[in-house]
């Protein structure tokens, strides 16, 4: 859906890659001459050129807001200065590397919180990232890659571009750059070649990005393409009758514990509903109506996974209850759940009455509903 | 696939049918030095500019480049890189002009350029298509650049002509761009493309319309581009035998029942493929003894699953299990929707019924368990 346009918010634009090096710095900076051309007031905020000589070249000619110093552990580390590019106020400014954590003590956590001030004060913003960063991807991006993505960016944030541009090369055409040390210097490209850059990952992030883009545009611009898309609730639907129709109300609700898979199933859970879009909540079970029981451990492992749960902006409940499946259950009825999602359960080798599990217990109980059980993508062999 | 029971290996040995896979992936590696398309969703998104600054830059390089054929009315920027290349002009014909083949052939440069690829030549030509004289080039060992706008690919024309319109005659067959090694999306914002084609402003609500159009085929561009990526993937990891334990692209299977309510399921596997454009797949595992009306069930489940165009196997197995789960791997499957049966075995309760055992064996896939 097109965000509401309200007041001068900013316009935001995405440019999309799949891999540093792809050009997606080299296309925001042609882009911002040709809007200098036609007289458009625009300064760079950041840029990050890792040393490359062709984005030095690209970026003269443009005006620059010189970085601010962030002292941290006795070091000194260069941040957007947002103050001085707020006082600047041009109409659009660009921000190199959108997902970008800054340095504690800058003010903000994340870049993109600072891209969000530019845009609330009714400043353009022209910005990068790549596919690895999204949130909702991270497991799968483990998985092809086994680098667990720390910089990540919330959907719902780059949800908020108005327009999402995915910058394209192929993958062979990259790994020449690389060899050739466009894009890192040599003991950097061989550390990255072990990774990242190998031909089969980056067919598989750039397929990624491809994806996603189409996703993006589709959310902003086109009626899906299906005509078949409400789910009615199982006990709504006509016997008879594939094509179920009616209006779109999938509502899932993911089942936090304080395992470390839950932020796969949260995160599985949201893109899910955010493709079917539909509705996502998040519960945690627990005896007591209060934590204090728990050890310290435990209770941090949940704290961390509801608050990850609200960033994602998935509505968060605890309920309380001794019969977990059926507390679930409940709560499930009561909101017209229709997707109850649950992490697969961790299999030991020799299992007495399997039928105790969880799993089993849910899906024997909820009679009325679907239950996914949500698997967790393991690094099997390396790529 | 139909009657060959699925060995259970099947994820580590590479079955016949993969191995003759390979070879032919390795013949159409051989092709895939030689092809790069340059696609777009509409005219001005810059093709034709990407592909002369590529062939500018390898001629920089020191590779030997020359532009086999231009598109008419060229603008004045890509003027300006035609100027640094050299041009083997066209063969004029009666009716029209021609790329010239011949002249290339005996010139032999490693790349050639070769704009507007869906080109039809005009009658009397040796070839009726250009795309067919790009094969030859491609035969000789030229490596040929090239660029194609999304409305020419014969597949997709039905599509394309709906929305916008206007009936297309020049094609190239899809499988061309399958065969290309590389295939570039040249990526433009509408609102950017109306800009060039100098309307004022995209934000003026009487251009909403073909905003929307336009983004409709830029949404089918970016997918056709990442569906060829995927089928390079595969290649890929086949040549180099690497399985895949997971799918880029959602592949939900949905299992068939005589004791399911395999409509929802179907009905829902349909909208989640539909919505993360990925596929849809819909097995029944062979069980011996069906009663009258379970086998009319099951002949409408398997009816209803073609009817939302699944892919829709029959297999045989004494283990059902197993044998969706061969099917599972064998296709980077990576959602089951199964459903629970009308009856239940009492003992399914302390032993676990083929539902417990399939969640038990989908390592790494996600199971949706339907009620009945």
């Amino acid at each position: 859906m097109m965000e509401s346009d309200h007041g001068k918010r900013g316009h935001l634009k995405v440019y999309l890659g799949y891999a540093a090096g792809v050009g997606k710095t080299y296309q925001m900076l042609t882009d911002a001459h040709e809007l200098k051309r036609k007289g458009v007031d625009i300064v760079i905020g950041y840029l990050e050129p890792h040393g490359r000589k062709d984005i030095l070249v690209q970026a003269e000619g443009l005006e620059l807001i010189p970085r601010r110093k962030v002292a941290y552990r006795e070091s000194v580390f260069e941040e957007m200065d947002l103050e001085a590019v707020l006082r600047r106020k041009p109409e659009v400014c660009l921000v190199d590397e959108f997902p970008h954590t800054d340095v504690p003590g800058s003010g903000h956590t994340k870049r993109w919180e600072d891209v969000v001030d530019l845009l609330d004060a009714g400043i353009d913003v022209l910005t990068t990232m790549n596919i690895q960063h999204l949130e909702s991807l991270n497991d799968q991006i483990w998985n092809m890659t086994g680098v667990r993505v720390r910089e990540t960016i919330p959907d719902w944030v780059v949800k908020q571009a108005n327009e999402v541009v995915m910058v394209d090369l192929t993958p062979r055409a990259l790994l020449n750059r690389l060899e050739r040390g466009v894009v890192y210097p040599p003991a950097i490209a061989r550390r990255a070649l072990q990774n990242f850059f190998k031909e089969s990952t980056l067919v598989a992030l750039r397929e990624l990005a491809l994806r996603q883009t189409a996703y993006e545009v589709e959310s902003r611009h086109v009626t899906p393409l299906d005509t078949t898309w409400g789910e009615a609730a199982p006990a709504e639907s006509e016997p008879g009758n594939v094509e179920a129709s009616g209006p779109t109300n999938e509502r899932i609700l993911v089942h936090m514990t304080e395992h470390p898979s839950t932020a796969m199933l949260i995160r599985r859970g949201k893109r899910v509903a955010d493709y079917l879009r539909g509705e996502c909540f998040a519960v945690y079970v627990h005896r007591e109506s209060d934590f204090s029981s728990l050890r310290v451990p435990q209770r941090e492992a949940i704290e961390k996974h509801l608050n990850f749960a609200r960033n994602l902006h998935i509505e968060t409940r605890v309920l309380e209850g001794t019969d977990i499946a059926g507390t679930l259950i409940d709560f499930a009825r009561l909101y017209h759940v229709t997707q109850i999602f649950i992490a697969r359960p961790q299999y030991s080798r020799w299992q007495g009455f399997p039928g105790r599990n969880l799993v089993h217990r849910i899906v024997r109980k909820a009679g009325d509903m679907q239950v996914t059980v949500v698997a967790e993508r393991r690094r099997e062999k390396p790529m | 696939m139909a009657s060959d029971r699925l060995p259970a290996d099947l994820d580590t040995q590479p079955s016949p049918d993969q191995l003759l896979r390979q070879l032919g992936t390795q013949e159409v590696q051989l092709r895939h030095e030689r092809l790069k398309v340059f696609l777009g969703y509409a005219s001005g998104v810059g093709k034709s500019f990407r592909m002369l600054d590529e062939g500018r830059r390898r001629h920089a390089r020191g590779q030997d480049v020359v532009i086999g054929a231009l598109q008419p009315d060229l603008p004045p920027e890509l003027e300006r890189l035609v100027e640094t290349l050299e041009v083997i002009p066209p063969r004029k014909v009666q009716g029209g002009e021609s790329m010239n083949v011949e002249a290339i052939l005996r010139r032999r440069p490693r790349v050639c350029l070769v704009d507007g690829l869906a080109y039809d030549n005009p009658p009397g030509s040796k070839n009726a298509k250009r795309w067919q004289d790009v094969e030859e080039l491609i035969n000789a060992g030229i490596v040929v650049i090239t660029s194609l706008n999304l409305q020419h690919i014969e597949e997709r024309r039905a599509v394309v002509e709906k929305i916008t319109g206007k009936r297309v005659t020049q094609t190239v067959p899809e499988r061309f761009l399958y065969a290309a090694s590389e295939i570039v999306i040249v990526d433009v914002p509408p609102e950017l493309l109306l800009e060039r084609a100098g309307q004022p402003s995209a934000t003026d609500p009487t251009l909403a319309n073909t905003m929307d159009r336009l983004s409709e085929l830029r949404e089918i561009a970016l997918l056709l581009t990442a569906e060829v990526v995927d089928k390079q993937l595969e290649d890929y990891l086949l040549a180099h035998g690497i399985e895949r334990r997971w799918g880029v692209q959602e592949r939900i299977l949905v299992c068939l029942a005589p004791g399911c309510d395999a409509q929802p399921m179907l009905a829902s596997g349909k909208r989640n493929a539909d919505r993360f454009h990925g596929e849809l797949f819909a097995a029944y595992v062979r069980h011996p003894g069906l009663s009258e009306e379970e086998e009319t069930r099951l002949k409408k489940q398997l009816e209803d699953a073609r009817q939302v165009n699944a892919h829709v196997e029959v297999l045989d197995g004494d283990e059902p299990v197993e044998a969706l789960m061969g099917l599972a791997r064998a296709h980077s499957i990576t959602q089951i929707f199964v459903g629970r049966s009308r009856r239940e075995h009492w003992w399914d309760r302390f032993w676990g019924g083929p539902i417990d055992r399939l969640i038990r064996a989908a390592e790494g896939i996600d199971v949706r368990v339907f009620p009945h």
